[in-house]
This record gives structure tokens, C-alpha cells and sequence, in this order.
């Protein structure tokens, strides 16, 4: 194999002038964990009100969470990104559609959203099969103990649905983790983005997709045990969940 | 207001369906396959007795499933000819054409995801099924082949063709290397002709409509194949 190794390189300046090939690296870590944790949170919020509606007795509540979650599943990830970043703001009034592309780091809201929007219909799915997988006679003792609904989502179903499906909401935390990295198509400068950057400065392909792989890991493998800590912290006594 | 403009679409339709779905459902159908063959292989592996076998599967499987497709793409996209160099032993690295690479990469990341789907398969599969294959007389590679992974296949079915969806809405990332697939043609012709909306909106309902009604088969399939225990 006829290529240059050079494990120091990582010490060398980068030609943006913003320290070493590794501080560049890292700040591209900063811009994947600031999208991950904006699109995390969105795709909870969004991904829990459009779950619990679909578990409605509400026909057209219903209808409208599956049409949300088969709007949003069965488009590739890239060409959500796309029809947010380039598409929306021509559609909007002149107005909007200017202040949207002017924007300070327009990619990284948009990133942001858009995974999260994305990974909402993977969290609707999962709330739903949370909801769905209690005994029934849960939600009817809360009717019969007079709560209504809200009332019996809020202090009986939830509190139990969430616990079940925290560790496939872990998986899906992994997933928005590694989604974002589709964000470097709209010109945010995280992780991934960087890595090639490095690469087209340097020609150190290899040590510098190494480096990616072992921060991936290390995100992957911190998130997966605080997620596991918390699954301690939060387990009810007595309730055996899984594994 | 904005005049949504059909005829780009259907002037460039041929291109588009010819250059670039084409690519995109031939790499999602050798994709699959081949992640499917290379994953059972894995899966045995993992759940083999041998422990060099067992850990280097888990490993593998660990390994692709933390990391990012874009970034597997960029892995295999510089690797691939460099790997090529080694098995072929030639001087300089291998020109490896865009298709070849892609298809590596898929098959090679895909097979990861299809691994613990077959995995959970033939440990659905009841442990009885196996002694009666031994007891039969048959060899290990008998009962897998003929008792274990077709039943492992059928059990799974549903969840293979649910990823290779996934798959089928994946390959759109072949763009981070500028790849003509169906995306990377309508984008072409996006930026060519100045017509972003049209075309990444029509991209957007195309992947929306095959993705849907394949869903819709797949869980048509479902209730179909069932089997009640």
C-alpha cells in the first residue's frame, strides 16, 4: 500500500486558521452535538403529541398522526433536508422567504429541524407501541377512578409507556445522532463535514475518517450509558422491563 | 405567488427514470440481496460457538451500526480502491467505478442492520426444530440450510423488505459523492435549469409514493403470512 501515514497530523495548523486539524475536529463534534440536542428534543416533543394522538379515540386525530408519520417516514432524510433548506423559503411570502435565507447559520436550524421533524415519526411510532403494549384495564381504571382523559394519559399511561420504551428511544438518540451528519449536504459544518475538510486540506484520508470513526464510537458509547443510568434511575421497583 | 412548472418535469422525465431510477433500484435490489446473504452469514457467525467468530461478527455489527452512513460512504468511497490494490496486487490503487463502490459500501453497511434481523430470526426459530435436525442425523449445515434460516427468513420477512425500504431511501446519499442516482439526476437538473422547487419537490413525492405503497404491501404481506401460534 503505497500511502503516507502521518499520525501527527492532527497537531499540525489548518489552513483555516483556526488551530490544529484537531481543534477542527472538535469544533465539528460541538456543531453535531448542538444539532443532535436541538433535533432530540424536537423529535420528542413532536414525536410524543403526535404518538398519544394516534392512540385516540378520535377518528380524525388519528388520521391526521398516521398521515404526519407517513409524511415524514417515507421521504429519504437528504430530500427532507433539501425541501426545507432550498424549497420553503421560495414557497413562503417574499418577506418570510428572504428573512429564512439570511438567516445566521441557517443550516444548522435547518439541520436541526429537519432531523428532528424526520425522527418524529420514529418517536410517534415508538410512543404509540409504548401506549399500546399496557394492559387495557389501565386506562379503564383511570375512567373509572373518574380522571379523564388527559388526566389518565398524564398520570397512568405515560409515566408507564415511557419507561417501557426507553431503550429503543435510546436507539433512536443514536440515530439522531448519526442523521445529523446528512446536514453537511446543506452546508453545516459538523462532524462528518469536517472530517472530509481535514481530508481535502491535508490528503490524510485515512487518519482523519479514523479520528471521525473513534469520536462516533465514544459519543455512541457515552450516550448509550448515561441513556442506561437513566433507565436505572427512573425503573419502578418490582416492574421488570425487558432485559 | 409561485407557478409550479410541470413541463420541466415531464421533459426531463426519461432521464430521470432512465439514468437515475434505474441506479437507485438496482443498487436497492443488489444491495439488499447481498447485505441479506452477507448478514445470515454474520448472524451465524454471532450466534456460532466459536468465539474468534462470535466476537469479530459482534464487532463488525457494533462498529457499522455506530457509525453514520455519509461517513461509511467517505470510508469506502477512498478505501475501496486501496483494498482493490491488495487482493489484485497492482502497482498503483484500483479505479473503481461509481456503481462498484456504492454497491460495496451498501452491501457492506447494510449487511450490519440485516444481521441482527436474521439474528433475531433464528433465535425465533424454537430450539426443538434443531434437536430434531440433529436427531435426523443432519449436520450443522444441513439444519441451518434446510430447517433454521428458511423458517428465519419467512418469520422476518416483513422486517427485510421494512429495511430495504430504509434502503431504498438511504441510497439518496450516494450524492455526498455526486453519484447520478434518481436524486442526484433531478438535482442536476435542478441546478442546470434553475428549477429547484419542481425538481426536489417531485424527488420528494416519487421516494413519498414508492416508499408508501411498498409500506402498504409489506404490511399487506404481514397479516397474509402471519402465522398463528
Amino acid at each position: 500500500m503505497n500511502y503516507t501515514w502521518n499520525w501527527g497530523i492532527f497537531w499540525e495548523l489548518n489552513p483555516e486558521g483556526t488551530g490544529t486539524y484537531l481543534d477542527m475536529l472538535l469544533m465539528g463534534l460541538r456543531w453535531t452535538l448542538a444539532t443532535a440536542a436541538l433535533a432530540a428534543a424536537i423529535a420528542l416533543v413532536f414525536g410524543s403529541i403526535i404518538g398519544v394522538i394516534r392512540t385516540l379515540p378520535h377518528r380524525g386525530l388519528v388520521l391526521a398522526g398516521d398521515a404526519w408519520v407517513e409524511f415524514f417516514r417515507n421521504i429519504p432524510l437528504l430530500v427532507q433536508l433539501f425541501l426545507w433548506y432550498f424549497v420553503l423559503p421560495e414557497l413562503l411570502p417574499k418577506a418570510a422567504g428572504t428573512w429564512l435565507k439570511t438567516l445566521p447559520n441557517a443550516s444548522f436550524w435547518t439541520g436541526a429541524i429537519g432531523v428532528g421533524l424526520f425522527m418524529s415519526s420514529r418517536v410517534a411510532e415508538q410512543v404509540k407501541a409504548g401506549i399500546r403494549s399496557l394492559p387495557r384495564g389501565q386506562s379503564l381504571a383511570g375512567t373509572a377512578l373518574g380522571l379523564t382523559t388527559a388526566q389518565t394519559y398524564r398520570y397512568i399511561l405515560l409515566p408507564m409507556a415511557f419507561r417501557i420504551i426507553l431503550p429503543p428511544l435510546t436507539s433512536e438518540l443514536l440515530n439522531t445522532v448519526k442523521n445529523t451528519s446528512v446536514a453537511l449536504t446543506i452546508g453545516l459544518m459538523e462532524l462528518t463535514a469536517r472530517t472530509r475538510a481535514m481530508q481535502e486540506y491535508s490528503f490524510q484520508v485515512f487518519e482523519a475518517f479514523t479520528a471521525a470513526t473513534l469520536i462516533y464510537l465514544a459519543l455512541n458509547a457515552a450516550l448509550t450509558f448515561l441513556m442506561r443510568r437513566l433507565e436505572r434511575a427512573v425503573a419502578v421497583p418490582g416492574y421488570v422491563t425487558g432485559k | 405567488m409561485f407557478q409550479f412548472d410541470f413541463d420541466i418535469i415531464l421533459k426531463t422525465l426519461p432521464y430521470l427514470l432512465k439514468e437515475g431510477m434505474v441506479f437507485t433500484l438496482t443498487l436497492t435490489a443488489l444491495a439488499a440481496f447481498g447485505g441479506l446473504v452477507l448478514g445470515t452469514v454474520l448472524a451465524l457467525m454471532r450466534l456460532s460457538t466459536l468465539p474468534g467468530l462470535a466476537l469479530f461478527a459482534t464487532g463488525y455489527v457494533n462498529l457499522m451500526r455506530s457509525l453514520p452512513l455519509v461517513l461509511v460512504i467517505f470510508w469506502f468511497y477512498f478505501l475501496v480502491p486501496y483494498i482493490g490494490q491488495a487482493i489484485l496486487r497492482t502497482e498503483r490503487p484500483v479505479e473503481v467505478g461509481a456503481f462498484a463502490s456504492a454497491l460495496i459500501t451498501f452491501t457492506l453497511f447494510e449487511a450490519a442492520y440485516f444481521s441482527e434481523i436474521m439474528r433475531a430470526g433464528i433465535q425465533s426459530v424454537p430450539k426443538g426444530q434443531l434437536s430434531a435436525g440433529y436427531a435426523l442425523g443432519l449436520t450443522y449445515r444441513q439444519v441451518m440450510s434446510y430447517v433454521v434460516v428458511p423458517q428465519a427468513l419467512r418469520n422476518m420477512l416483513p422486517v427485510i423488505l421494512t429495511q430495504t425500504i430504509v434502503l431504498f431511501q438511504d441510497t439518496s446519499l450516494v450524492y455526498v459523492i455526486s453519484i447520478t442516482d434518481f436524486l442526484g439526476a433531478a438535482s442536476k437538473v435542478a441546478q442546470r435549469d434553475g428549477r429547484l422547487i419542481e425538481m426536489y419537490i417531485f424527488a420528494a413525492f416519487v421516494y413519498f409514493l414508492i416508499s408508501f405503497l411498498a409500506s402498504l404491501l409489506v404490511r399487506r404481506l404481514q397479516a397474509r403470512t402471519a402465522i398463528i401460534r
